[in-house]
C-alpha cells in the first residue's frame, strides 16, 4: 500500500526521507559509515546536536528545526543513535564487506541480541525483509540503557532495514 | 482543629508542584507541599523513556531519573513534603483542609497559607462501549503504572485505543515489559502523537489503524477479544469492516482532563478550552488565578506534558515567592524570562501550535474577566 506519510502510517515516506536534512545522499552513503537521521517532524528536541563529538549535527536556536547533518564531518560513529530520544537515528555502512552493509539501530527490548546471532531484520513498518547477523551490541554509560545493535545485511537492503524482530521472551 | 501557618502551600508533588516548591523554597520562603500519594514525583516515575526538549529541559534523560533529580533538589531546598496527605478542601482566607496519614491513623489539620499553588494534575478520560466495564479494560496510564511502578504485566495481548503520545509511548513500554501489542486503534484519520514514537511502534510490527474504532469488547468474566471496525469520513463504522481481535487487555489512551475541583472550590473563574482538556482556571502571565493568592501550574491549567508542567511550576513558585517579597522583582524577572522562553520552545512547532494558541486564549480570558468583558464560559 502506498505510504502517504508518517502521520498516516507512522513510517516516514520516501519523499519525507528524501527531504529530511539529516538523511545523507546515495553518493555519501556509498563512501562509508554515516548517520541517517530520520527526523521528519518539527518536534521540540535537540539532544542529537550536543551528542555529536564532531559537530556534524545542527538543530539551532529553534529546537523544532529538523536536524541538519554535515555529511563531511560525520564519521558514522553512532553516538547520536543512542542519544536520540525518538530512536530515529541509524547508521549505515555500505562498505561493511563485499556483499554486506552494516546497519545500526537503537534497541531497548529484552532479551538482548548477542554477537553472532542471526536475526530477522525488519523495515520501517516492522516487516521482515531479510536475515541479518548481529555483529555488535554497544552499551555505554551515556547511552542510559539504550543498546546500539549493528546488523550485517545484504547490501540491497541497507536502506530498508531499520531494526530487528524482537526476540522471544526467555 | 490545629492550624499551621506557612508562606506557600502547594497541592500536588508532581513535576509542577515539585518545581514550584524548589523555586519558592530556594528564595527562603517557607513552603509546604501536600500529595495524596505515598511517593512524590507524580507521573515522572512511570516515565521510563527519554524526554524531548533541550538540555535546559533535561532532554535525553529518562523521566524517572528526572523525578529522582527533583526529589533530591526538594530535599536540599528545605520545602516540607507531606505525603499520604489529601487536600480535601480550600476555604476562605487561603486555607487548605488536610487529612494526613494511613487510613484509620489520620490527623486532620488546616493550613493557612499566604499563597497557594494548585498543581494536582489531570485524570484519564474514559470511553464507554459495550463490554467496556469488563476486567481487562483499563486506562493506558493505569497499565503504565502497573508495568513501570508495580512491575506487573496487565496482560499479554493488548489493544491500545488512541494514538496520541500516551497511547504510543505506553504501547512501546508494554512491549518492553514483555507484552504483545496487537494494534493501536485511532478514530481520527491521522496519528495523534509524534511520528518518532509511532515509528518505533511500527518497527516493532504493531499496526496503527487510523480511522478505526472499537465497537465492543467481549468475554465471559474478563476481556477475551474485541470487535474493531473502520470509520468513514463522518466517524460512522463501515459495515463489513469489522474484525475480531482476540486480546486480554484493552488500554484506553483517549486523553486527559484537568483535576480542577479545588480551583472550582476556591472560586477561580474557569474558561472552556477544548485544546487544553476542557474547563481550566483562567490565569495571568504569572500563573495567578482570578482568586488573589491562588496560583495554578501543570496539567490542572491545561493538559500538556511533564516538561511544560515543570516550567509552569517554576514560574508559579517564583511568582508566589516574589509576591511575598522573598526575591526582588528585577532578579525574578530575569528568571521568569528564562522559564517563559523555555516554555515557548516546548510549545513551538507543528505539535505545539494548538496548545500555544490555547494558552494565549487562557491568559486573554483572565484579562478580559478582570476588565469585566468577554467571559464566554465557566460561570
Amino acid at each position: 500500500m502506498e505510504n502517504k506519510g508518517v502521520v498516516y502510517t507512522g513510517c516516514p515516506s520516501p519523499e519525507e526521507l528524501a527531504n529530511a536534512p539529516g538523511v545523507p545522499s546515495a553518493a555519501r552513503l556509498a563512501k562509508g559509515p554515516v548517520a541517517v537521521i530520520e527526523c521528519v517532524q518539527h518536534i521540540p528536541c535537540n539532544p542529537c546536536e550536543a551528542a555529536c563529538p564532531f559537530g556534524a549535527i545542527t538543530v539551532g536556536d529553534s529546537i523544532t528545526n529538523l536536524p541538519v547533518l554535515d555529511v563531511e564531518k560525520c564519521t558514522g560513529c553512532g553516538t547520536c543513535v543512542a542519544a536520540c530520544p525518538g530512536l530515529a537515528i541509524f547508521t549505515v555502512d555500505m562498505n561493511y564487506s563485499e556483499t554486506e552493509a552494516g546497519v545500526e539501530f537503537p534497541y531497548e527490548y529484552l532479551p538482548l541480541p548477542e554477537k553472532g546471532m542471526v536475526v530477522d531484520a525488519v523495515n520501517r513498518c516492522g516487516e521482515v525483509v531479510c536475515k541479518g547477523t548481529v555483529v555488535r551490541v554497544r552499551s555505554a554509560a551515556n547511552f542510559v540503557n539504550t543498546r546500539v545493535v549493528k546488523l550485517a545485511v545484504p547490501k540491497q537492503f541497507a536502506n530498508e532495514v531499520r531494526s530487528m524482530k524482537r526476540l522471544p521472551r526467555a | 482543629m490545629k492550624q499551621i501557618n506557612t508562606d506557600i502551600a502547594i497541592v500536588g508533588a508532581g513535576s509542577a508542584g515539585l518545581c514550584a516548591a524548589i523555586q519558592a523554597a530556594n528564595t527562603g520562603a517557607k513552603v509546604m507541599v501536600f500529595d495524596e500519594n505515598h511517593k512524590a514525583g507524580g507521573q515522572l516515575f512511570k516515565q521510563i523513556h527519554k524526554f524531548f526538549g533541550s538540555r535546559e529541559h533535561r532532554a535525553g534523560t529518562r523521566g524517572f531519573l528526572i523525578g529522582e533529580q527533583l526529589l533530591q533538589e526538594v530535599e536540599n531546598c528545605g520545602a516540607e513534603v507531606h505525603l499520604n496527605s489529601v487536600a480535601y478542601g480550600i476555604f476562605d482566607g487561603n486555607t487548605l483542609g488536610i487529612v494526613e496519614g494511613e487510613p484509620h491513623h489520620e490527623t486532620h489539620y488546616a493550613v493557612k497559607a499566604k499563597k497557594i499553588i494548585l498543581a494536582g494534575g489531570a485524570k484519564e478520560n474514559y470511553m464507554a462501549f459495550p463490554g467496556s466495564t469488563l476486567p481487562g479494560v483499563m486506562g493506558a496510564g493505569a497499565a503504565q503504572t502497573m508495568i513501570n511502578v508495580n512491575r506487573v504485566l496487565p496482560g499479554e495481548k493488548i489493544i491500545m485505543v488512541g494514538s496520541g503520545n500516551v497511547g504510543l509511548i505506553v504501547s512501546y513500554q508494554l512491549m518492553q515489559a514483555g507484552a504483545d501489542v496487537l494494534a493501536i486503534v485511532e478514530g481520527a484519520p491521522k496519528i495523534g502523537g509524534y511520528g518518532v514514537h509511532a515509528g518505533k511502534i511500527r518497527r516493532a510490527g504493531v499496526p496503527i489503524l487510523v480511522s478505526h474504532t472499537i465497537l465492543k469488547a467481549y468475554g465471559e468474566n474478563e476481556v477475551e477479544g474485541a470487535i474493531i471496525a473502520q470509520l468513514d469520513d463522518h466517524w460512522n463504522p463501515i459495515p463489513g469492516s469489522e474484525q475480531d481481535v482476540k486480546c486480554d487487555t484493552i488500554c484506553l489512551a483517549v486523553g486527559l482532563n484537568p483535576m480542577t475541583e479545588l480551583a472550582y472550590m476556591a472560586g477561580c473563574q474557569m474558561a472552556f478550552i477544548p485544546a487544553l482538556g476542557g474547563h481550566v482556571p483562567m490565569h495571568d502571565e504569572h500563573m495567578e488565578t482570578t482568586v488573589p493568592g491562588v496560583y495554578v501550574a501543570g496539567d490542572i491549567t491545561g493538559v500538556e506534558e511533564a516538561s511544560t508542567a515543570m516550567e509552569e511550576g517554576n514560574l508559579a513558585g517564583l511568582s508566589a515567592a516574589c509576591a511575598l517579597g522573598y526575591i526582588d522583582e528585577a532578579a525574578a524577572k530575569e528568571k521568569e524570562a528564562a522559564f517563559l522562553n523555555r516554555m515557548a520552545m516546548l510549545r513551538s512547532g507543528e505539535f505545539g501550535e494548538r496548545r500555544r494558541t490555547a494558552k494565549a486564549e487562557q491568559v486573554a480570558a483572565f484579562h478580559n474577566y478582570q476588565k469585566g468583558i468577554g467571559v464566554k464560559d465557566g460561570e
